[in-house]
């Protein structure tokens, strides 16, 4: 298991009103993704344990549009990866922003 | 070659020396292996029907347990390499050259063989390519064919899976050669003559029926939701745009699922009846929703499909089918078909590179063509215009041209996910192809589309439209504009991909209106194979190993 690191500064708090959503599984080829409100609202940290080594390169490509895309500050982000592509991991943190900005 | 092994006297010789194994015309499975002894001399060319589905097993056991003495140096031309004896043959020295088509199944053990030297391909073709060569100069002198019955005169009955028999028997019966046919069981009247008696000179009754292999069956329940939002941008982006009637899929899921929101997305977009109406395709069982709600008006098949028998006999106002209520496939008419008569071709492959080609050769596996550079190429023997062609050749000019002498252009569209499984990257500096051409000493790398036929690459960031590039360069940053993470999307120059989106060059999911969030499996008018039966009318009959419920 390989486990990866990055933080974020974003310009602005991730809208809606949930503190907690989680989606996904772990599956061969798919992933879990947790996402807590419990950071300041300009941050954003994400851990990934990955069965896969050496794709740091990819994750931080991936993580790094997905933070440009959604701003997700005050946010803490845990991903449990099955081996997913990457087209997946961005579809599910993207699924997860938009429970997070759903009604609490 | 002496004249005398392809003239008609040769012809008369190889059937007096099989009639001692043959009742009239009539060969029991356990004279099999004697027949083809007696028949075929070395030095042969030879056709063991081997088609992409249907094959002629019992003839290719019997041909692989001839004795080496008697049957040697066998010239195989044969479209289908997918029987563990289509090779056995090689190893055992019965045959030493093969021209073919496709090797699916066999891919890796062929790559093999022709590393070690055991085998010496002379070419591997499209289809069309070998077929038209059996009339020129790879005419077999002897063609091993598959039917389903066939009566004592040796009328042939081919069933749903016509395929290659009528082409592969036409080259052969007519110039002197000797056809030997196994058929599943010997019956009184055909229930359609496929195949003429008088082009048969033998029939093997077959120990157990022949073998056909569903390629085409693609199950609802394992299309991803990637696949849905490429299949949402191909029907918005492309087929909308340019108002694509007739055309033709590729086998994989990205396609599969086309296919299964015809019915929903396909219908809100309100398309039914503007495009995806004139098929040349097999028939594919995640087609059947589409066709049940309206939106096909025609298709004609290669082949046909395990369980789909039935349907297909239901639906004669879509598909092509004969007096006996089942479907006449032609591989040879529809691979025209498909070539000339379609405005697009769509399908996936496992490796493009920067300038666009594509192949499905990949370190230790030569797979073949198929028919897919057939149907994914532009025929420049085309002198029809259509909406689509002269749109596409519109895109491509830059307007100095006298409008009235511009060709069309058939839209080939790669449908490709960045990464496959195992996160191997499609898109790369330089195709498997050429190393495996450069290390074979090959004068022609195995390249299954070249970059100049195709018109879009679309994978799950967008559409790259290439018709659209004025230059090399432009065409090489609008692939990388779509390759995802991969190393080759990751070594894009930023402005020049913002600029060509800002030229609709490349146009993501939200330039084309789509939310990626709505790419659900909800859009799919099956989800599973137990919803594609009910589809049908209970007619569809999956085999087995798609029953999963």
């Amino acid at each position: 298991m390989d486990r990866l690191q990055f933080s974020h500064e974003t310009p602005r708090a991730l809208g809606g009103g949930r503190d907690q959503a989680i989606l996904g599984v772990v599956a061969s080829g798919n992933l879990e993704v947790l996402m807590e409100r419990v950071l300041e609202p300009d941050r954003c940290e994400i851990e990934i344990t990955t069965p896969l080594g050496g794709y740091d390169a990819v994750w931080e490509a991936v993580i790094a549009d997905f933070v440009e895309r959604a701003a997700p500050g005050g946010v803490r982000i845990s991903i449990n990866d099955g081996g997913a592509q990457p087209d997946t991991v961005m579809l599910r943190l993207l699924q997860a922003a938009r429970m997070m900005e759903g009604q609490s | 070659m002496s004249e005398g092994e392809t003239g008609p006297e040769a012809l008369s010789a190889r059937r007096q020396a099989g009639a001692a194994m043959a009742d009239g015309k009539i060969v029991a499975a356990t004279e099999a292996t004697a027949l083809l002894e007696a028949v075929i001399r070395p030095g042969d060319r030879v056709c063991i029907e081997g088609d992409n589905q249907k094959q002629a097993d019992c003839l290719a056991r019997a041909l692989a347990g001839c004795d080496p003495a008697r049957v040697n140096g066998l010239h195989m031309v044969q479209s289908g390499v997918v029987l563990p004896e289509h090779l056995d043959i090689f190893e055992i020295g019965i045959a030493d050259r093969l021209d073919y088509s496709y090797s699916g199944p066999q891919g890796a053990r062929v790559a093999r063989m022709m590393g070690e030297g055991s085998l010496t391909v002379g070419a591997v073709h499209t289809y069309l390519e070998l077929f038209a060569r059996y009339f020129v100069d790879l005419t077999p002198q002897v063609a091993l064919v598959v039917a389903v019955s066939a009566d004592r005169d040796g009328n042939l009955y081919t069933g749903p899976n016509t395929e290659d028999t009528p082409t592969v028997v036409e080259a052969t019966a007519f110039k002197n050669g000797l056809v030997v046919a196994q058929v599943n069981e010997i019956v009184e009247k055909v229930p359609r003559v496929d195949i003429p008696g008088d082009r048969v000179h033998f029939v093997v009754e077959a120990d157990k029926p022949f073998y056909v292999e569903p390629l085409f069956t693609r199950d609802p329940g394992a299309v991803t939701e990637t696949q849905i939002l490429m299949a949402m941008m191909a029907l918005k982006g492309i087929y909308g745009e340019y108002g694509v009637t007739r055309l033709n899929h590729g086998i994989g899921f990205g396609t599969a699922a086309i296919e299964l929101i015809l019915p929903t997305y396909g219908e809100r977009l309100g398309l039914k009846g503007k495009v995806a109406s004139h098929w040349a395709l097999n028939p594919h069982p995640s087609l059947i929703p589409a066709v049940e709600s309206g939106w096909v008006s025609q298709v004609h098949c290669f082949g046909s499909e395990v369980g789909m028998e039935a349907y297909v006999g239901a639906r004669p106002d879509i598909f092509f089918t004969g007096p006996d209520g089942s479907l006449r496939s032609n591989r040879a008419f529809c691979q025209t078909a498909g070539l000339y008569a379609c405005d697009m071709f769509i399908g996936s492959t496992l490796q493009v590179d920067l300038q666009g080609n594509s192949s499905t050769v990949t370190t230790g596996r030569v797979a073949g063509f198929g028919g897919a550079p057939n149907m994914g190429s532009d025929p420049h023997g085309r002198r029809h215009p259509s909406p689509a062609w002269l749109k596409a050749a519109e895109e491509a000019s830059d307007g100095t041209d006298e409008r009235l002498m511009r060709r069309g252009r058939k839209l080939v569209v790669q449908i490709v996910e960045t990464f496959a499984e195992g996160m191997a990257p499609t898109f790369v500096e330089e195709l498997d192809a050429v190393r495996l051409a450069r290390n074979a000493g090959l004068d022609l790398a195995p390249v299954m589309i070249y970059g100049d036929d195709v018109t879009h690459i679309l994978t799950e960031e967008g559409i790259a439209n290439l018709l659209l590039c004025r230059t090399a360069q432009e065409r090489e940053q609008a692939i990388r504009g779509v390759a995802g993470y991969t190393e080759i999307g990751r070594g894009r120059d930023r402005a020049m991909v913002a600029q060509l989106r800002e030229r609709g060059v490349i146009r993501r999911p939200e330039d084309l209106g789509i939310d990626v969030l709505d790419a659900d499996r909800s859009l799919l008018a099956a989800r599973s194979m137990k919803d594609l039966v009910h589809w049908s009318g209970g007619l569809y009959d999956p085999p087995a190993r798609f029953r999963n419920w």
